[in-house]
């Protein structure tokens, strides 16, 4: 991915050079032209192309954001309510990431979903241990919602 | 535009305002240390990023000055939020600190029974 990225730096500044004319814009076009340069090349690249990796980061902030609204919605619906009827409960989840970086982002978003705190990463890095503030209705919904997460980070990391 | 930029900056700041209200009182009324800690990761991060965000807009659109640093800040909370969280009610629960009665399921306890054990802890 890094290697891409600079190859597309190293075109830019190229046609930068090969028109003389040391511009932001210059700058810009010969960066567009890299860019569809490389993806003419992309069946030279062991790697998949760095763009689809980048258009995968900005989903995953997308529903960063979009989740961290949703929880604190359901906070505040929560906190609210004249009665406190809600059903605690530390559950487990086995996770398929491996890298640390992925199960502390997978962690971080977690935490900021509707309901859900990590408590504890177990030591071989397998299993989560989740606080969920009301189990009866929620269990099932999270289960999805955590898999369109691992999902997400999933299209980040592959190669 | 005025119109617009003040509508955008009102509409942030109170946003976050509320949200920080109801941070307050959720650490009021919820009953555990778990429970809370879902009230005081949430909401107040998103309350304080909604107020920088806001302040951002007013000295951006009314007073063109562009601060960039009000954005790192955003996302510093963005990123130290949830793992405060983490980190205090990991320690907590390790401190021995009961969750509410009406807690449901516990599948926290061996684990951290097991780990004591192997570490030689008590």
């Amino acid at each position: 991915m890094s290697f891409q990225i600079l190859l597309n730096l190293f075109l830019a500044f190229l046609w930068m050079f090969l028109s003389s004319n040391y511009s932001v814009s210059r700058f810009i076009i010969g960066y567009l032209l890299g860019l569809l340069a490389i993806l003419a090349m992309r069946r030279f690249f062991n790697s998949r192309l760095y763009i689809d990796r980048v258009w995968a980061i900005i989903k995953l902030v997308v529903l960063f954001i979009k989740e961290l609204i949703l929880a604190n919605i359901s906070v505040l619906v929560l906190v609210l309510k004249p009665k406190l009827e809600m059903q605690p409960a530390f559950f487990k989840y086995n996770t398929e990431l491996t890298e640390e970086w992925e199960i502390t982002l997978l962690s971080s978003l977690i935490t900021l979903t509707p309901g859900t705190v990590v408590v504890h990463v177990s030591n071989d890095s397998k299993s989560l241990f989740i606080h969920v503030i009301d189990s009866n209705d929620i269990d099932a919904t999270i289960d999805s919602i955590r898999n369109s997460f691992e999902k997400a980070i999933l299209e980040v990391s592959r190669t | 535009m005025t119109i617009l930029a003040n509508i955008l900056v009102v509409f942030f700041i109170s946003v976050g305002l509320l949200f920080i209200v109801v941070a307050a009182l959720g650490l009021i009324r919820l009953p555990d240390l778990y429970t809370r800690a879902h009230a005081a990761s949430k909401s107040s991060t998103l309350g304080v990023m909604c107020i920088l965000l806001g302040v951002f807009f007013h000295f951006w659109l009314k007073e063109d000055h562009f601060n960039p640093s009000i954005l790192l800040g955003v996302l510093f909370l963005f990123i130290t939020g949830p793992v405060g969280a983490h980190i205090m009610t990991r320690s907590s629960y390790l401190a021995g600190v009961k969750a509410w009665p009406g807690t449901v399921r516990d599948d926290l306890k061996e684990e951290i029974e097991t780990m004591k054990k192997e570490q030689g802890i008590k």
